[in-house]
């Protein structure tokens, strides 16, 4: 077969702008779902090693299920199927934010559990036998190094996240891969056009892994 | 029996009531019964030392003191507070571990917080010091163990001698009415556990009220107003230190003894 197609820079170039529109949405599904999810994944985390299995059992069903389920299909449930219950519709916006949250809520809690878990029991000894409540050893004692403990896996999982966001086209959020989809309608700039998609993403995700690596590396000594 | 004749004697040549005082004491894990109708007074200012081989309960025992492990039956005071057996302490468990300090084995030092504030923690958050307070007293007893040029550093850039004398500062911090030992020196280096011991012979000078778990058999004749041998969950001699190591009557404690003291 004869290769007779050439990168036309200038198209990439000149699709730029019209992707940018897609960049605040890409940014504020992944960050404000993340950022929920963060909430989430604390409490259900916390709660799968709580004291009493009334406790933990809720917080299992929903790791299994919110874990065991693609990202595609909660978007889809959300967005087409809760409407059908609730009696009204939800913006496709909400649906991304809660379907990123629920998602990436259930990874997280399990990184909160670990992380948590992995802290050695001595420590909280010490925090308790210094006359620190339970509360207060979790939290001056666990938790900040717990949370250290789970950066990396954090990271991970925010880049997943925003990676995750790019399914949402689907639903019709006017995020980066929709952007494209319509600009490579008018202009058939396919090669171009996902290429620049594909360069804005790592620009994302590069940025989220630097971010991470110095809070990293401030952490260990400050 | 002749052993709780000689825990009164003792208890009552001090002179004051007991500060610690467990009647009847029983722990199990699951099937195993590691402590068994465990009696036991501690009198103000008195210098307790728990020997015994690995295994026999020596642990669980001073961590029933301070709330760390739950017991079955019976019942633990500590300076007027009572510890109930399966958790029904209710308050008196925090009052007494604000008033309990302890030493373990392996630090325990936090990580995450400067030396400094590793001794402040507590008094910050549980006395409700300023920082300015909590430091003053921090510095004080950082100097006190010899650490005070290593304040702002972090556990790990310290010896394990060093890190020991500070969770020693640090239990400190809280002016403990008593304190535990659970084998301070045992995961030192050799040339490391002399600091500690002096900085331990130090606070008994003071007239602290010590309860100490060690394998370091001189300092135990050296400091302890009695020894206590524990073999399988039970106490079964106690004495002082010269009675307790030269003359024991219990076949168990000689034969223990015969073992460590022969290296
Ligand atoms: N959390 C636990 N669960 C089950 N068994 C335990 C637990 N902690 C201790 N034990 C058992 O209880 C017994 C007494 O343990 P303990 O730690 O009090 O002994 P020790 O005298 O301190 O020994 P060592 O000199 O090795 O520290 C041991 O047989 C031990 O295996
Ligand atoms: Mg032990």
């Amino acid at each position: 077969m004869e290769f007779n197609f050439q990168f036309d820079w200038q198209a990439a170039i000149d699709s730029l702008p019209f992707l940018l529109k897609g960049l605040p949405y890409t940014l504020l599904i992944s960050f404000a779902g993340l950022a929920i999810g963060f909430v989430i994944g604390i409490v259900f985390g916390l709660m799968r090693i709580g004291p009493s299995r009334w406790i933990r059992w809720p917080a299992v069903v929903y790791v299994e299920v919110f874990r065991g389920t693609p990202v595609l299909v909660q978007v889809l449930f959300i967005f087409y199927g809760l409407p059908t219950l609730l009696g009204g519709p939800i913006d496709a916006l909400t649906a991304g934010i809660a379907a990123i949250a629920l998602n990436a809520g259930a990874y997280i809690s399990e990184i909160v559990r670990g992380g948590v878990q992995s802290i050695e029991r001595g420590q909280r000894e010490a925090g308790l036998s210094l006359g620190l409540s339970p509360p207060q050893t979790f939290r001056y004692v666990i938790w900040p190094q717990a949370l250290r403990r789970m950066i990396p896996a954090l990271g991970n999982q925010g880049i997943v996240s925003i990676k995750d966001t790019s399914l949402f086209s689907v639903i019709g959020v006017g995020e980066l891969v929709r952007q494209g989809q319509v600009y490579i309608a008018n202009t058939f700039t396919a090669l171009e056009v996902y290429f620049m998609i594909a360069l804005l993403y790592l620009a994302i995700t590069l940025s989220l892994s630097l971010a991470l690596s110095l809070l990293e590396r401030k952490g260990l000594v400050g | 029996m002749n052993d709780s004749a000689n825990r009164q004697e003792t208890a009552q040549s001090s002179g004051s009531s007991p500060i610690v005082r467990l009647e009847g004491v029983n722990k199990h894990f699951g099937r195993l019964h590691v402590m068994q109708d465990i009696d036991l007074s501690v009198a103000q200012g008195e210098v307790v030392v728990i020997i015994g081989a690995s295994g026999s309960g020596k642990s669980t025992l001073i961590r029933c003191v301070n709330g760390l492990e739950p017991f079955q039956s019976g019942r633990i005071e500590v300076d007027g507070k009572t510890l109930l057996p399966n958790g029904a302490s209710g308050k008196s468990l925090q009052a007494v571990r604000t008033e309990v300090g302890m030493v373990f084995q392996q630090f325990n030092l936090f990580p995450h917080l400067s030396i400094r504030d590793n001794v402040t923690l507590a008094p910050r958050k549980v006395r409700g010091m300023t920082r300015r307070q909590a430091n003053a007293i921090a510095d004080r007893l950082l100097e006190r163990v010899g650490i005070s040029d290593q304040a702002d550093k972090h556990p790990t850039q310290l010896s394990g001698g060093q890190q020991q004398r500070v969770a020693l500062a640090r239990a400190l911090a809280m002016e403990p009415r008593l304190m535990l030992f659970d084998e301070p020196t045992s995961a030192l280096d050799p040339e490391m556990i002399g600091e500690v011991l002096d900085a331990m012979r130090e606070l008994v000078n003071d007239g602290m009220t010590m309860m100490i778990v060690t394998h370091e058999m001189g300092f135990a004749r050296e400091v302890a107003d009695r020894v206590v041998f524990v073999h399988g969950g039970q106490i079964v001699e106690q004495g002082p230190p010269d009675q307790l190591f030269d003359q024991p009557r219990h076949e168990r404690t000689q034969a223990f003894l015969s073992r460590v003291l022969k290296h």
